[in-house]
């Protein structure tokens, strides 16, 4: 049941043209900085670093900076995907399908939940191909690059998660997706003053969202930043079944 | 637990909120082949019973049997048994109506194999023929209402509950639906709610009337009352009230008005020919003499106005 939901919300995101719009004008935009990188590495950086022993790679140079930015840029946007999920059903007063179904809450929610992940997936590779094709031209760290990788996945699906919890709260996607910016807001805020100078916070930067994933992204597969994502995730996907089952109960 | 014979068991629900009560004390037991119609002006709390019965609202009080199995405890087991179409057809509206019903099907526990022949039969009974590759967005409202019963049927649940069924559709698509329903009834046992009286006396062959969440009136329609008809007469010369309920066949009376009266008659022509015969033998001028049906009408307005006036 769960795949059935999952490959089915999977689905109908493509349905729309909301997703393909997202994907293409984020593909172009990274693919965009990707050159600005790697045109900045090969006139400016190559020469310099080729007198230095050990120096940082293309890797470190060019796809660490566009996975950042795909980070930033594709945060921006989950609100975008996730604040359909439960509120659209709301507003069409859907839910009694799955919850007359045979199907337990548990089911609806992480089907709901990995058909957004599937999507991600999706979504990313287009990256991932882009900076494979470095290695048409040189060596890469592909240790790094899956660290990276991987860091930007569980990120952007944990943020997922909560944009799928805010969504159980309003009837309006667009108040679930303003509910969802809040959030991003806040979680980069924390960050921001979790770094500032004077008043530097490691507790601020461990509850920020963006923190761990730039230790990812420069390589440094600690099992906290794993932990953080994971726990964050499977926080909000329990709130998510706790809120649909009080609103079972409470109508 | 619960009588397996019945397909529904409904005991002691009520759903209460903070600061009223939507449904007290709601008993159902229904079996294969009925169609029971639930009756009652608007807010009344039938769409809240629905929900109950469909284990989309949880009961503060009481429990449901579907077939014998709790739907509080075996949700997953008791809700394989039953179709629902909540007050708003539940539908994604970017689907093609036949991407939907499948969605719907496999949701269900169809298997991948009966899927095709599902799918024929439920878009031919509704009469979807025409629009099954269509989008659902793009249809009207009364195919809308026809794919949300539909997803309700199409697994051939044992239970079919309806919240509205004939809302927005014109005459013609009221009687296919009503003929879809009573065809249903050959299967399974149908629950519909309504405020529309005459919706029940089509198709329905029981009805629960409920105002301000409680059962005010139940009854089986069709076969009135079987073994009693009902006779309204005028007479000139009143007697004592014993002296006609004292006729033979006469089961009771009630005086409406000064000279007029009600009766409830054993169903043969013996005890009518009694009564006009003892009239008309102890002169007490027979005015007139007519049958009366009650009908659903009535019962209905002196039920809910008996409630609404203090």
């Amino acid at each position: 049941m769960i795949r059935l939901i999952a490959g089915f919300e999977y689905r109908r995101l493509f349905l729309s043209p909301l997703a393909w719009t997202l994907i293409a004008g984020l593909q172009f935009i990274l693919a965009l900085l990707f050159l600005v990188f790697l045109e900045n590495f090969i006139t400016e950086l190559q020469p310099r670093l080729a007198l230095i022993d050990d120096a940082p790679g293309a890797t470190d140079t060019v796809i660490t900076p566009m996975l950042i930015w795909a980070g930033i840029l594709w945060l921006a946007v989950i609100p975008l995907l996730t604040m359909r999920s439960f509120s659209e059903d709301r507003l069409y007063q859907r839910q009694a399908l799955l919850m007359s179904a045979p199907v337990s809450l548990t089911e609806v929610v992480l089907g709901k939940y990995i058909g957004l992940l599937l999507f991600l997936a999706t979504a990313l590779s287009p990256a991932l191909l882009t900076a494979a094709s470095l290695s048409l031209g040189t060596a890469l760290d592909w240790g790094k690059l899956a660290a990276g990788f991987m860091g930007l996945f569980l990120m952007l699906a944990s943020f997922s998660a909560a944009g799928l919890y805010l969504s159980t709260l309003s009837r309006q996607p667009a108040m679930a997706a303003v509910l969802s910016y809040g959030l991003l807001a806040l979680l980069f805020v924390f960050y921001i003053t979790g770094k500032t100078q004077g008043s530097e916070s490691v507790l601020f930067i461990y509850l920020s969202h963006f923190g761990h994933f730039l230790n990812l992204s420069n390589g440094l597969v600690h099992s906290s930043d794993v932990i953080y994502y994971l726990l964050f995730s499977s926080g909000f996907i329990i709130l998510t079944i706790q809120r649909l089952d009080s609103e079972r109960r409470n109508g | 637990m619960g009588n397996t014979d019945s397909l529904l068991q409904a005991e002691g629900l009520s759903k209460d909120y903070e600061n009223h009560t939507a449904v007290e004390d709601y008993q159902l037991t229904l079996k294969k082949g009925e169609i029971l119609g639930l009756l009652g002006p608007n807010g009344a709390g039938k769409s809240t019973t629905l929900r109950m019965l469909s284990g989309t609202l949880a009961p503060s009080k009481g429990s449901v049997h579907i077939k014998g199995i709790d739907l509080l405890e075996q949700p997953r087991r008791a809700k394989q048994e039953l179709g629902y179409l909540p007050d708003q057809p539940p539908l994604y509206h970017d689907l093609t109506v036949e991407e939907y019903l499948r969605y719907c099907a496999e949701l269900r526990g169809l298997k991948k194999a009966a899927l095709p022949q599902a799918l024929e039969r439920v878009i031919q009974t509704c009469a979807l023929e025409d629009v099954q590759r269509r989008l659902i967005s793009q249809l009207s409202l009364g195919f809308q209402q026809r794919v949300g019963i539909a997803q309700a049927v199409i697994h051939e649940p044992d239970l079919v509950i309806l919240d509205e069924p004939t809302k927005g559709l014109d005459p013609i698509q009221i009687n296919t639906i009503r003929e879809l329903i009573r065809d249903l009834a050959m299967q399974h046992a149908v629950i519909l709610s309504t405020h529309i009286l005459s919706e029940v006396e089509a198709v329905c062959n029981r009805v629960q009337i409920i105002n301000q969440g409680r059962i005010v009136h139940e009854a089986r329609l069709g076969i009135q009352e079987s073994g009693k008809v009902y006779y309204q007469f005028q007479l000139a010369n009143p007697p004592e009230v014993s002296a006609i309920s004292a006729i033979p066949g006469v089961e009771s009376v009630s005086v409406e008005a000064q000279g007029s009266y009600l009766t409830c008659l054993n169903d043969d022509q013996g005890s009518l020919q009694a009564l006009a015969k003892t009239a008309v033998q102890q002169e007490w001028g027979l005015l007139s003499l007519c049958p009366q049906h009650e009908s659903l009408e009535q019962i209905f307005m002196q039920k809910v106005f008996q409630e609404d006036s203090p």
